[in-house]
């Protein structure tokens, strides 16, 4: 048996999840489903004064693939700036995972991450606010 | 019984390896099963030697590539007992067949404030088109729950079933939970209330005897793919009087009598509802896998099946914290759907993939049913003519090494 995508980290982090959880004052929630399984993933996310992540936190349920993608993806982003959790590349986090996933098993390892984005872009544009602030303060 | 090694001599892919030195081990046969030679064989020949277009050419290939495919028809309607090959409408798989049934009897027939009733424990198919028809007609889409043990709650049914009811739409057996539904007793409670009733077939007709006149329904709709046959081609049976009442599904050539610019007349059963070119090549295919399961005998293929789901369901019992969805033996067909406490159905699903075995993870298109079970997915093994005893121990052994590395 190959069992090299089910490295030590992989089980440990699903026996284990960081970060799992629900906020309960967020800035924003969003969840998605895996359709290929039914599996649902919620992340919350909270900003500093600075746009940056305060505190993420994510819950659901799924396979040990996409239960450690999610560990290892909040943990990543924490401190980071809602632009760059905008950007964040996808290679990033496959990197993260560090194993090879067969194309079925990317789905699983990427839900997260489409959760985070999804969610990050429904925030409105920081810039923006500030831009809209300004116009309304002349 | 059957001599299961000689019909494994059969399929070729069951001569292949999983990965270098890992046979295959094909546990997802309820999914799609494999094909054996004779039906890859005539497909081949069908494209080697007689490849042209069916019903319309004068010439001797269209003529010979015409009586292989309407020969397959005649040899499927003998099969499941139809009255007359009118009735045996090629379609692309069971989701056309419910798919066609919605779009043209149900458009045509269903007015606001009539109901179709279907169960709890059915495919998406037989699901999503009589949603999507009680949509754009106002009718209402009612289910019959099912009890815990997977078999279907007939207590509710006198409420359900009504003179409102238009349509009863269900399942002969539940391609998660193996359940064997009383088909004919569901049919006949339709009937009374002047309600036809409509049966999924897709889990049946490849596995055990199908009589339509026996069961009386009157639509039955099941795929090629499931029993030896190619994908691409499955059948709409539907009793001749009804499927005459009923305007065509779709418009084209070969569905036609006569076309004007101002107006067409259609075509007689079951052309009627074969607009296009059709599958030509794989009609023939399902032609010779029924003549494949024909010689096998149904009553073997469903007494094999019998006896080796009995034998898996007697083995994975045996597995700490396995859970498995449905029935008894007793009341079941060959699939084995079940979960392991702490282990996720695409983790045990990749696990046993690395043994060379092949089983199916997720909710197998029958989301509602999973729901109502409190689980998101399941993992499902499901066995046909070339299961072996050592093949089951194999899934076994590898379940435990799954487990192991877990932790569990």
């Amino acid at each position: 048996m190959d069992d090299s995508i089910y490295r030590e980290q992989i089980i440990d982090l699903y026996e284990h999840p960081l970060n799992y959880g629900q906020l309960e004052t967020a800035d924003w929630s969003y969840e998605e489903d895996n359709p290929l399984c039914g599996d649902v993933i919620r992340i919350d996310v909270k900003l500093d004064d600075q746009n940056r992540v305060a505190e993420v936190a994510w819950s659901g349920d799924g396979c040990a693939i996409s239960q450690a993608a999610a560990s290892l993806l909040t943990e990543e982003i924490k401190g980071m700036a809602l632009e760059d959790v905008r950007n964040f590349d996808k290679d990033e986090l496959l990197e993260l995972i560090g194993v090879k996933l067969s194309m079925a098993r990317v789905k699983c390892a990427l839900l997260s991450l489409k959760v985070l984005k999804a969610g990050a872009y429904g925030m409105p544009d920081p810039d923006a606010m500030r831009h809209a602030a300004d116009d309304q303060s002349h | 019984m059957l001599d299961v090694n000689k019909i494994r001599a059969d399929f070729p892919i069951l001569q292949e390896e999983a990965y270098p030195g890992i046979p295959l081990v094909y546990l997802d046969s309820a999914a799609s099963s494999q094909k054996p030679l004779p039906v890859i064989e005539v497909m081949n020949q069908y494209y080697r030697r007689i490849n042209a277009n069916v019903h319309r050419g004068i010439h001797r290939l269209s003529e010979e590539a015409t009586n292989a495919y309407e020969g397959a028809r005649e040899r499927i309607t003998r099969f499941i007992n139809a009255a007359d090959s009118a009735e045996v409408i090629y379609v692309r798989n069971a989701t056309e067949a419910f798919n066609l049934v919605a779009y043209s009897w149900g458009r045509a027939n269903l007015r606001p404030g009539d109901e179709i009733l279907i169960t709890a424990m059915e495919h998406h198919a037989n699901i999503v088109p009589w949603q999507i028809m009680a949509e754009q007609t106002g009718a209402v889409l009612r289910h019959l729950p099912f009890l815990p043990n997977g078999t279907l709650d007939l207590d509710p049914l006198p409420q359900l079933l009504t003179e409102k009811t238009k349509l009863f739409s269900f399942t002969a057996v539940s391609n998660v939970f193996g359940t064997v539904n009383p088909v004919r007793q569901l049919v006949d409670a339709a009937h009374q209330v002047g309600a036809l009733a409509m049966v999924d077939a897709a889990q049946a007709v490849p596995h055990m005897p199908v009589d339509v006149q026996a069961w009386n329904c009157d639509f039955l709709a099941f795929s090629g793919h499931k029993m030896c046959g190619p994908t691409g081609i499955g059948i709409l049976y539907g009793k001749r009087h009804i499927l005459e009442a009923m305007p065509p599904f779709m418009g084209g050539g070969d569905m036609i009598r006569r076309v004007t610019l101002e107006g067409s007349t259609w075509a007689d059963l079951p052309h009627k509802f074969e607009a296009g070119t059709p599958s030509i090549a794989e009609g023939i295919g399902l032609g010779t896998a029924v003549d494949y399961l024909t010689n096998l005998g149904m009553a073997n293929v469903h007494a094999y099946e019998q006896y080796i789901t009995n034998y898996a369901l007697e083995a994975l019992s045996e597995i700490d914290g396995l859970h498995i969805l449905g029935p008894s033996a007793a009341q079941r067909g060959g699939v084995a759907a079940f979960t392991i406490l702490g282990l996720h159905p695409h983790d045990i699903a990749e696990l046993l993939d690395k043994d060379g075995i092949a089983i199916r993870a997720g909710h197998h298109c029958a989301m509602p049913l999973h729901h109502l079970c409190g689980v998101n997915s399941s993992a499902r093994a499901s066995f046909y003519i070339h299961t072996t005893t050592e093949e089951v121990d194999q899934l076994v052994t590898s379940l435990n090494r799954a487990k192991k590395i877990f932790r569990l």
